[in-house]
């Protein structure tokens, strides 16, 4: 492994705009990194060799500048590429080129950085360990043999592995933070709202958050300040200015958290993580204390119902939005044999072309929508939606963020909770309620349980984005970040 | 007690277009009735006189000014077509024959 894949992305920003490396001689350290080792990892769905080299050739000529100009990124499969393919991990959208780049895909480009290619993840970002990818699973670079997080578990094994510094990945329900607590990077989701959904591929609409992974805090935090604000093609996209969350990863990593008031969720505390995981918690919080700042126990009693409410709210929200996958205007069309009827055609293509997980949630959606379940169901969640924000909002007045484990267990192995889907499901018990809720969060290793990582949560009120990254920063500089076994 | 039969995932399935296998049903139905009664918690909560929460944005009514840009050329839309005729998506039939 060359020295340049090492490198953190603020490092090579910094030493592409010396002089002292070229943006092209990153990119090809990068790309032959991927070719000694995606074949064990699979961390990528598409590598955009020629794309990438062109860009970094178009930063070495002086024809591109930018913050990040000339690092390298990875970009999750559910978000749109012009003329590069993106699937959202799905046989309904195989080999589709979308005619058009997302939002963040050109903020990645207008800060310079070097797109390497598209990376795998669940299906439609459904799941939490990449095992409902329609091309295969992920491998978890510290073993191979366990999962490595999902819905964004490609994203986060290609930062691990050292295939890519930082890629983006999008979170509804933990599906940035759970694959940075399982690979031992950084996952951070904004504020929804913070980052733009235009050219996102639609899951839960108003879950759905784009944000950076990245191997530490400082690094989240340049690619998060890269791609975030407002956006007037997303109407839902929060029209105020980013708070500074480069300064604040740079203030955290000083180490001092005098007067910062975490608050650990009582109803987290106990049932449901492995030892392994709750110990590496304490541990953490005993650094953090170390480090000035005061525990406080709160209660949010409504949080042990944010799992059953977003299990009807995201799929329900899912049913809609894949409607749009009829077979007409792009993707896969089955079965259109002159004879049969377009309903006989749309529901060939779409059984063909979704996976079970997908298909369960579209038909658990429309369930939990229709007349006569809809006020149980949905509207009852909806409901619940509200007392978990108030739990929060209780919460922050009397503490500046929210800590808890990022998810209960360690990568385990694959195969081990796909028979019941609702044990999948449990992975994101901790990183749910702020989803409902919308603030920011951002999972952070803290250290090893059998020998495998784990992440610390830090949950953040609403717009107050810097306030996570600043306690990030400071736990980092405390633990350190991991370093995966050579592959 | 089931909280989902067999025959209510079919019916489900072929709203949401989905031309299912009689073997998908089995399994859907078992699992589907397991999540479901995982979910249904959400009814322990008393909650009668509280506002749903459809987005946690309090944006409403976002107006921007009507200031054209580009957009995709018909080429561009259609692409991904998985068949086009004459600048069109090509569909098959809507109507039936009789119709």
């Amino acid at each position: 492994m060359s020295d340049l894949t090492k490198m953190s992305a603020a490092q090579l920003a910094k030493a592409i705009a010396g002089k002292e490396a070229s943006a092209v001689e990153v990119a090809q350290a990068h790309l032959d990194r991927i070719d000694a080792v995606d074949e064990r990892v699979h961390a990528f769905l598409h590598v955009d060799r020629e794309g990438a080299l062109a860009a970094a050739a178009a930063v070495d000529a002086g024809e591109v500048t930018g913050p990040l100009a000339g690092v390298p990124v990875a970009v999750k499969d559910v978000i749109a590429t012009k003329g590069v393919p993106t699937t959202a991990a799905s046989k309904i959208l195989e080999g589709w080129r979308p005619p058009y780049d997302a939002t963040i895909v050109e903020r990645l480009r207008a800060a310079g950085t070097v797109m390497l290619g598209k990376t795998n993840m669940d299906e439609f970002a459904m799941g939490s360990s990449t095992e409902y990818s329609a091309y295969g699973a992920t491998n978890n670079p510290w073993d191979l043999g366990r999962i490595p997080g999902g819905s964004g578990g490609g994203s986060a094994a290609a930062i691990a592995a050292y295939e890519a510094p930082l890629a983006i990945g999008t979170d509804t329900g933990g599906s940035i933070r759970q694959p940075g607590a399982v690979t031992g990077t950084v996952g951070a989701k904004p504020t929804y709202g913070g980052t733009s959904r235009y050219g996102l591929i639609a899951f839960s609409s108003s879950l759905d958050t784009p944000g950076p992974c990245a191997r530490n805090v400082e690094d989240a935090a340049l690619l998060h300040a890269a791609i975030a604000g407002h956006d007037w093609r997303d109407s839902t996209s929060i029209p105020q200015p980013v708070p500074d969350v480069v300064g604040a990863a740079r203030l955290g990593a000083t180490g001092d958290l005098s007067g910062v008031k975490l608050g650990v969720v009582k109803e987290f505390a106990g049932d449901g993580s492995e030892p392994g995981v709750l110990s590496a918690f304490h541990e953490s919080l005993e650094a953090l204390v170390k480090l000035g700042a005061e525990i406080v126990e709160v209660s949010c009693p409504h949080f042990q119902y944010a799992l059953p409410a977003y299990y009807l709210i995201a799929p329900s929200e899912a049913s809609s939005n894949l409607a749009r996958f009829d077979g007409v205007r792009y993707g896969l069309r089955v079965g259109d044999d002159g004879n049969r009827s377009l309903e006989e055609v749309m529901s060939l293509t779409r059984e063909a072309g979704f996976g079970p997980e997908v298909k369960r949630r579209i038909i658990l959606g429309t369930y939990a929508l229709s007349s006569g379940y809809y006020d149980a169901y949905y509207g009852q969640a909806q409901k619940v939606r509200t007392l978990i924000t108030r739990d929060f909002e209780a919460a922050f007045e009397r503490v500046d963020v929210l800590v808890s484990p990022t998810t209960p267990f360690v990568a385990f192995p694959f195969g081990s909770r796909t028979s019941d889907p609702y044990q999948m499901y449990l992975a994101d018990l901790f990183t749910i309620p702020t989803n409902l809720y919308g603030g920011p969060a951002i999972s952070v290793p803290c250290g090893l349980s059998e020998g495998l990582p784990v992440g610390f949560q830090v949950m953040a009120p609403t717009l107050a984005d810097d306030r996570m990254y600043r306690v990030a920063a400071a736990l980092e500089s405390s633990v350190g970040t991991l370093t995966p076994p050579a592959l | 007690m089931a909280a989902i039969t067999r025959e209510e995932v079919a019916h489900l399935a072929r709203l949401s277009r989905l031309a299912v296998t009689e073997e998908e049903l089995d399994r859907f139905a078992g699992q589907l009735d397991v999540i479901l009664q995982s979910v249904a918690r959400v009814g322990e909560v008393a909650a009668d006189d509280i506002p749903p929460t459809s987005h946690s944005v309090p944006l409403t009514n976002v107006y921007r000014d009507d200031v054209p840009v580009p957009c995709l050329t018909q080429e561009e839309a259609l692409s991904g077509a998985p068949d086009a005729f004459e600048g069109r998506f090509r569909v098959p039939r809507i109507l039936d024959e009789e119709d």
